[in-house]
């Protein structure tokens, strides 16, 4: 076991082609979801479902395509360090966007 | 100095003779490129004024299929560099080691760390003349009172000055030419982690370059809404604002592949005994700078992707009109250009702090709290942004936090001017060119950085904002910061890096004529700003008329300075005495090999004992060093 993992790190792991075929799916079905989705008014929920099922598109890509699973450390630290500004960034937008009509205007 | 030019271009002459001839795959690179400036320029120059606003008629489909069209062929061009680099093909490619001693290498895709950095190194300079020229178009038109140009020649200057100086000259100069170079000799390594990927950083510039350059070819002139292309000017700006998005987007791509490479390179690459507090000053500098690239540069990558989607195709992003949002173009372009300011002075700090201790002779006063400055400065870097927007009538309360992490970074920039000074006292000053402009550096920046405090401060900014002020600030920052490192840095390494010495007294003239000049042209703008003038104008009231003609007086003299360097450069190629290894009698690792260093930089693997700045100390002294060649 250790030895595997040795190799392993030195290496890279090799993800097998039906696990590549079964993500690619999954994105292509996401896909076709989110075109449905769009033809649905799900009032407030539109929003919601259409980032859901983007966030969880992403995570696919992560996870498999980006070797995500099988990363450890300093890559891993990479990966999140993205995602923390991200949420910096929105977090910042969303402070502007949301307080800006609390702004009392002469009408 | 006719006679030196003569001879330069002689030896240019010599060495074309040299050049084999370019191959398939170089032509066929070099078409690409030119197809890429001129097709998508003349295809988007189809496109009418505001097309977002317009019914797409069969031109602008047209204009914009060949737009899309020449994008791909960019594209293309760029994989097929991919499949160059990734191994067995084209024989045609000379190898580095089959060009090792040949001028031609900086002309190709070289993997050399050194020829990357000397290939950015000319690159920089290049845009550094392009870009100055800009800016005299803009000081003549101010001159005086009246119109010399038309205002959208006048804006597509000033535009293009600001995006030449920040995109091609102070990043590529401080991260891509002095980074590059002297990163893995600093950490004492041969090469960078990724050498192709280098390479690929290098070659985006030009067709980044060529793709904002391009907008002059077309038929609406260049961009025009000022660097930062806020909407919905900006929307407006048809051709040349799509080009000049694209552009960016290349450019924002080279920032991102190389600041990977450095962060590995440091953490990866470092010769035995280096750890991580034996890093000298300029590492951690490109260490944090390239983390700032590598976190804030995809946010403007997707701010520009969604203009250039907005202007192209009507998408609603930042069009009121269509319920978009003009302002969240300010903080998604913010979220990356603050840090970016950072971007252009960090390495700047870096520079300085590697000067300073070798002309006082006295070890770096507070390393470590130089190094938790430099990080700290860029984790704050990130959480200021929208002090570019209180005036932007955001909900008052909320300008409050952004003021105070404003205020905030006043105190790791504080404590890195107090420690130079704390490593200049007592010290055995030496008065040579780079030390001269350091020190501008770190009197300039204390001007700068205190104006930056009273735009920090929101009343004193809602008074300031958008006035001559604020032009002001910024080049005290990035003139009086960045380029006066980076003349600093030149003198310094470029020994190292091409073998000769500067002529000391040259060095000199340039340095008191570029800080009177830049004084003279910077100084007033202050005044010019608090007493209301607004930037971005092509005219002004009369009352104005002295300041300005000073102003454009010491800019002109700032720009006459800069030739006083190419031509020391020049004559040093010439005339110029042999360097020796180490002529600054320097610590860090880059000055124990020869000048120039060899292929692989060091004859043998590095065991290093020593902190980088040890100057003074009995059991260190340089004389005490192996020095190959002296």
């Amino acid at each position: 076991m250790a030895k595997q993992s040795n190799h392993e790190a030195h290496v890279g792991h090799v993800t097998s082609p039906t696990t590549y075929l079964i993500a690619a799916g999954a994105l292509f079905v996401l896909t076709a979801l989110t075109v449905g989705a769009a033809f649905v008014d799900l009032g407030p929920l539109n929003d919601l479902v259409a980032l859901l099922i983007a966030g969880t598109k992403a995570a696919i890509i992560i996870v498999v395509f980006m070797h995500g699973r099988y990363t450890s450390g300093i890559t891993r630290l990479a990966m999140v360090a993205g995602l923390i500004w991200l949420a910096l960034l929105i977090l910042g937008v969303m402070d502007d966007y949301l307080t800006r009509d609390w702004l009392m205007t002469p009408s | 100095m006719v006679g030196h030019i003569v001879t330069f271009v002689q030896h240019l002459q010599a060495h074309a003779r040299q050049l084999p001839r370019l191959g398939r795959a170089g032509s066929a690179f070099l078409l690409a490129l030119l197809l890429v400036m001129v097709g998508t320029g003349q295809a988007l120059a189809q496109a009418p004024e505001g097309t977002a606003n317009a019914n797409p008629t069969l031109t602008t489909m047209l204009g914009i299929t060949m737009g899309v069209l020449g994008v791909g062929l960019l594209t293309a061009v760029l994989i097929s560099f991919v499949v160059w680099a990734t191994g067995t093909r084209n024989p045609l490619i000379p190898t580095d080691e089959e060009m090792e001693h040949s001028f031609r290498r900086y002309f190709w895709f070289s993997v050399d760390h050194k020829v990357i950095g000397i290939q950015y190194f000319w690159t920089s300079l290049f845009f550094f003349f392009i870009g100055g020229l800009m800016a005299l178009l803009v000081r003549w038109e101010l001159a005086q009172p009246g119109l010399t140009f038309t205002p959208d020649q006048y804006n597509q200057f000033f535009t293009m000055h600001a995006t030449i100086m920040i995109f091609l000259f102070i990043i590529p100069m401080l991260v891509g030419a002095f980074g590059n170079y002297a990163v893995p000799l600093m950490v004492g390594t041969f090469d960078m982690a990724f050498p192709k990927l280098n390479a690929l950083s290098y070659w985006l510039v030009p067709p980044g370059a060529l793709i904002i350059m391009a907008g002059f070819l077309a038929e609406s002139g260049t961009a025009k809404a000022g660097w930062t292309s806020y909407p919905p000017v900006a929307l407006q700006g048809g051709a040349g604002q799509m080009l000049w998005l694209l552009g960016v987007f290349v450019l924002g791509w080279s920032s991102i592949v190389g600041g990977m490479n450095f962060l590995v390179t440091i953490m990866n690459m470092r010769t035995k005994g280096v750890h991580y507090f034996r890093l000298p000053l300029f590492v951690w500098a490109i260490a944090t700078t390239a983390v700032l690239a590598v976190l804030g540069t995809p946010s403007l990558a997707a701010a520009v992707t969604l203009q250039f989607m907005n202007i192209a195709f009507g998408f609603p992003f930042f069009d009121a009109a269509k319920g978009g949002n003009p302002l969240m173009w300010q903080h998604v372009f913010w979220f990356y250009s603050h840090p970016a300011v950072y971007i252009m002075i960090l390495p700047a700090f870096g520079i300085v702090s590697e000067i300073i201790p070798v002309f006082s002779r006295k070890p770096l006063f507070g390393y470590r709290a130089l190094v938790y400055a430099t990080a700290g400065i860029g984790v704050l870097s990130f959480l200021v942004w929208a002090h570019h927007m209180f005036a932007s009538a955001m909900f008052p309360w909320l300008r409050i936090p952004f003021m105070l992490t404003t205020m905030l970074i006043a105190v790791p920039t504080g404590i890195k001017i107090f420690n130079w000074l704390g490593t200049l006292a007592f010290g055995k000053i030496r008065l040579e060119t780079p030390m001269l402009f350091s020190l501008a550096l770190v009197s300039m920046f204390v001007i700068g950085g205190i104006s930056g405090v009273f735009l920090g401060s929101v009343p004193v900014d809602l008074h300031l904002h958008d006035t001559y002020f604020v032009v002001a600030h910024i080049h005290y920052v990035l003139f009086g910061g960045s380029a006066f490192a980076i003349f600093g840095g030149i003198y310094y390494w470029f020994p190292k890096m091409f073998g000769r010495m500067l002529n000391e007294s040259l060095g000199k003239i340039h340095f008191w004529l570029s800080f009177i000049g830049f004084n003279v042209a910077f100084l007033p703008m202050h005044a010019v700003g608090a007493l209301g003038m607004p930037r971005r104008y092509a005219d002004y009231d009369i009352a104005f008329t002295e300041l300005n003609l000073t102003i454009s007086i010491g800019a002109f003299l700032l720009g006459f300075a800069q030739l006083i360097l190419i031509y020391n450069m020049l004559r040093a190629f010439q005339v110029g005495k042999v360097a020796p290894a180490n002529p600054w009698n320097a610590r860090t690792l880059e000055w124990l090999t020869t000048s120039p260093p060899p292929h692989y930089n060091f004859e043998e693997p590095l065991t290093v004992d020593h902190d980088p700045y040890d100057y003074g100390r009995r059991i260190s002294s340089p004389e005490a060093l192996p020095v190959p060649g002296d």
